[in-house]
């Protein structure tokens, strides 16, 4: 497991007491929303109080991960070590069925075919044992 | 209280290095406060306040860089928020003049992004520490891909060719061919644009700002002791400051930091957008000054690609704009919000040589920092060589 970690040199998140609930629901291939408990307001990525009205009673929303490109670029340049070596590759926006829009990469497609408004659903990547990256591919 | 007329811009002066692999940062940015003192007619010894980002320059960069100028102001700002960073401190400089704080301020800036060999744009983003890097660096984000991803949906949205957003590197290289300083200044087509290669779809090579070392300081004093100076005062009627980010998920990315800052500094000035005589935004990519246009409200949102077509932004046109040759072609050491200072300053006083703008009397200054995709700033500033 140490050696696969080690072969995967993309960034990866930091994990830590605020996020890591998102992040282990990741690992069982569940994406979360919230949602403030007081005023209503949703919100991505995750932190532990509404940037609406700083309450601290947050409900976590299970995503059905089907979403829109809502933007979207193919990267032909990128220096960063993990990156440099799957050029090209497509960055994106995905709007979420729920609303809320997250950053991504468009994968299982060849980067000519993506175009904004196709639909999308999740797929999980396991990068490595600990880490589990949300990504999207077109509906078939 | 109103900033309008408070204070004005009494120095400017660019440094005319665009690769300095002899010279430190806080050389090149040494030598620009020499420049901007001199053309005020002012010593360092008469400076009391001093902004500066930090940014690259270690730990509490600011402080090092009184250290190494032995300088003691009683009013210090670095305020960091990208390329529109000086842009800000200008405002703020004028604001602190105002309230008694100080009476002259240096505003300075030095990079030698280019011969350190520095991938501004392409290097990945920097960072890894914040809250949203956690959600955004593992997907690969770069510079230009921000920019390109605000590309593609205006495109989408709006019918935005690839051709207008060559217009804008166009015009940038006819102005810089006017500039003896400007880096880049052979002429370029809107085919040579399109044909060099994509970096970020559809963003291509040509659409993209340069990486060159760099510097320029301005000095900013009140209104009542400008007059007594070298040089014309460059006044500041107007300013404004804002921040657009992913906003919990729910952001319209085509709606930027200028929309708001744009709309505080012409209410502020008293200034209506007929009479801007030049127009000096910042153009890290060709998309970025047509988004930014359209939400300064020059244009109306999509009209951004027709507005800068057809020649209107040379200096001889209906809407000069970044008559230097911008980050495009003249020069871009990471954060340039400081050379649109200048350039304003030149236009306003007169001293544009091949490339003046003719009955320069109002300029708009607009700095955009940061990643237009994810996180940015907007700063904007309105100047004139008069206070109507
Ligand atoms: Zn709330």
């Amino acid at each position: 497991m140490a050696a696969e970690s080690k072969a995967y040199a993309k960034p990866l998140p930091h994990l830590d007491e605020e996020n890591r609930p998102w992040w282990e629901a990741l690992k069982r291939h569940e994406l979360y929303l919230q949602r403030c408990r007081d005023c209503g307001a949703t919100r991505y990525y995750p932190r532990a109080l509404c940037p609406e009205c700083l309450s601290s009673q947050t409900e976590w929303l299970r995503s059905r991960g089907a979403g829109k490109v809502y933007t979207f670029t193919t990267t032909w340049q990128n220096a960063t070590p993990g990156f440099r070596e799957s050029l090209p590759y497509v960055l994106a926006y995905v709007e979420l069925d729920e609303g809320l829009k997250l950053l991504t990469n468009i994968v299982d497609c060849p980067p000519e075919q993506v175009r904004i408004g196709m639909p999308v659903t999740v797929v999980f990547d396991d990068v490595t044992p600990e880490v589990t990256l949300a990504k999207f591919r077109p509906v078939p | 209280m109103s900033l309008r007329g408070k204070a004005a811009i009494v120095g400017a002066w660019e440094h005319p290095t665009r690769f300095a692999p002899n010279k430190t940062m806080f050389q090149i940015m040494a030598e620009s406060a020499r420049g901007a003192l001199d053309d005020a007619g002012l010593t360092i010894k008469d400076v009391d306040g001093l902004c500066t980002t930090g940014v690259g320059m270690g730990w509490m960069g600011l402080l090092g860089f009184c250290d190494y100028l032995n300088l003691t102001p009683s009013y210090v700002d670095s305020t960091a928020i990208g390329g529109s960073s000086f842009v800000a401190h200008t405002a703020h400089a004028a604001a602190a003049i105002a309230a008694g704080l100080c009476e002259t301020v240096l505003i300075v800036y030095g990079s030698t992004a280019a011969s350190q060999r520095f991938a501004i744009g392409t290097g990945g983003v920097a960072g890894g520490g914040e809250p949203c890097d956690q959600y955004e660096l593992p997907f690969g984000p770069t510079t230009v891909g921000s920019y390109a991803m605000i590309a593609q949906r205006h495109m989408h949205d709006y019918g935005t060719t690839p051709e207008q957003l060559a217009e804008v590197a166009v015009i940038a290289r006819q102005h810089a061919a006017l500039n003896p300083d400007a880096k880049y200044r052979e002429p370029i087509t809107v085919a040579d644009v399109l044909a060099s290669r994509i970096v970020s779809s559809p963003l291509h090579l040509l659409d993209c700002c340069m990486i060159s070392d760099g510097g320029g300081a301005v000095v900013v004093t009140s209104a009542e002791r400008a007059r007594d100076l070298k040089k014309p005062p460059v006044y500041l009627l107007g300013a404004g400051e804002a921040v657009r980010h992913t906003a919990r998920g729910t952001r319209d990315f085509l709606e930027v930091a200028a929309a708001q800052s744009g709309r505080l500094a012409f209410e502020r000035a008293g200034v209506s957008h007929r009479e801007i005589d030049l127009a000096m935004v910042y153009d890290s990519f060709t998309i970025t000054v047509i988004v930014t246009l359209e939400n300064l409200g020059f244009c109306k949102r999509g009209e951004g690609g027709a507005f800068v077509s057809g020649g209107r932004l040379r200096f001889d046109g209906d809407f000069p704009l970044n008559t230097d040759g911008g980050g495009l072609s003249s020069n871009h050491p990471g954060m340039r919000g400081m050379f649109l200072l200048i350039e304003a300053a030149r236009q306003l006083r007169g001293e544009a040589g091949a490339r003046q703008v003719r009955d320069c009397q109002i300029a708009l200054v607009h700095g955009t920092g940061g990643n237009l995709g994810t996180r940015h700033s907007g700063a904007t500033l309105i100047l004139s060589n008069q206070v109507g």
